[in-house]
């Protein structure tokens, strides 16, 4: 269900993700409930009535009036480096949607899902493993996570919970890992996807979010390890 | 709040708050066809170029642009241009 039109809401509550990002759940009346996948277009006005708008996906899905969105600052950006520092409990905004029908995991489909995020495209990502983990089909589901460092990592918290639910998480760090990492440092190329996702013969359905640089060398890669172009959804993130 | 108007190139998911003031349905899973190339894919593929007054939406295979969105003002505006044909 979509729902045009400018609804207020309020932060409830805001935590920490990483150096540069912060998850924010914003209280919408009326809010109508949203997909796993979906985004909201949230509406920042200024003292002076200057407006900006911009879209974020949604960590959270399911009937609740709540819902939460991360950010991940953008350097001179003109609306994040506001919602990651400024931002505070109480605050009022403005929120479009739920968004998009095409980025989006129902419970109903069958099947095995891939997940591949890179940096702040986990977002999205982290709803489909949240609803199939609270589906009980957290097994069928393999997430690839692309961060530059360890302390980079949005929702990795979260993202353990969802692995105790079943969901087969899987890290790739391109500068510098943990400690305890015996695996290698370096970009997603074909290796680490055909060592880590489900293989092009199971069918997954897949899901590729990320900035838009990301996004093409992954699905670039996956049509050559022979992925349906057809079954590889993308998303792909600006900047702001 | 204030920024250059600096242009970022993402996807036609981004558009789809945009898209729905204009047709009154979230529009990005239809299937658009290019009457450049004849391409078809969903408006969420499409490649966009997204600033604070225009985005620019073309296609991903031969890149014209199968139509711009004016959304700087409250009504947004939406220009036809190389999109041929939509289907569900």
């Amino acid at each position: 269900m979509t729902v045009g039109g400018w609804r207020p809401a309020r932060v409830v509550e805001t935590r920490v993700q990483t150096p540069s990002a912060r998850s924010i759940r914003l209280e919408a009346p009326g809010w109508p409930g949203n997909l796993a996948g979906q985004h909201v277009d949230v509406r920042l006005t200024a003292e002076d009535g200057y407006q900006a708008v911009r879209s974020y996906s949604l960590g959270s899905y399911g009937a609740s009036e709540t819902i939460e969105l991360a950010v991940d600052e953008v350097p001179d950006g003109e609306v994040s480096p506001y919602l990651v520092r400024e931002v505070r409990v109480g605050d009022e905004l403005e929120v479009k949607g739920p968004l998009g029908q095409y980025f989006v995991w129902r419970p109903e489909s069958a099947g095995p899902v891939q997940l591949i995020a890179g940096g702040s495209g986990v977002v999205p990502l982290l709803a489909m493993a949240r609803a199939a983990a609270d589906a009980g089909t957290g097994a069928s589901v393999r997430m690839l996570y692309s961060v530059r460092n360890p302390d980079d990592a949005i929702y990795r918290d979260e993202l353990v919970l969802t692995a105790d639910a079943g969901v087969d998480v899987r890290w790739v760090y391109t500068r510098s890992a943990p400690p305890e990492w015996d695996g290698v440092v370096g970009r997603v190329d074909a290796d680490v996807l055909r060592s880590s996702i489900w293989p092009a013969d199971e069918q997954p359905a897949v899901f590729v979010c990320g900035p838009t640089g990301f996004v093409e060398h992954v699905a670039d890669i996956l049509v050559q390890l022979g992925h349906d172009p057809a079954r590889v959804r993308t998303e792909r993130f600006g900047g702001g | 709040m204030r920024a250059v108007n600096a242009s970022t190139v993402v996807d036609g998911n981004a558009i789809a708050g945009m898209l729905l003031d204009i047709f009154g349905a979230d529009v990005t899973a239809l299937f658009g066809t290019c009457a450049g190339c004849a391409s078809e894919a969903c408006f969420a593929e499409a490649v966009v170029e997204l600033d604070r007054q225009i985005a620019i939406v073309r296609c991903r295979s031969c890149t014209r642009t199968l139509f711009t969105v004016l959304h700087a003002q409250e009504d947004p505006r939406l220009v036809i241009g190389a999109l041929g044909a939509i289907r569900a």
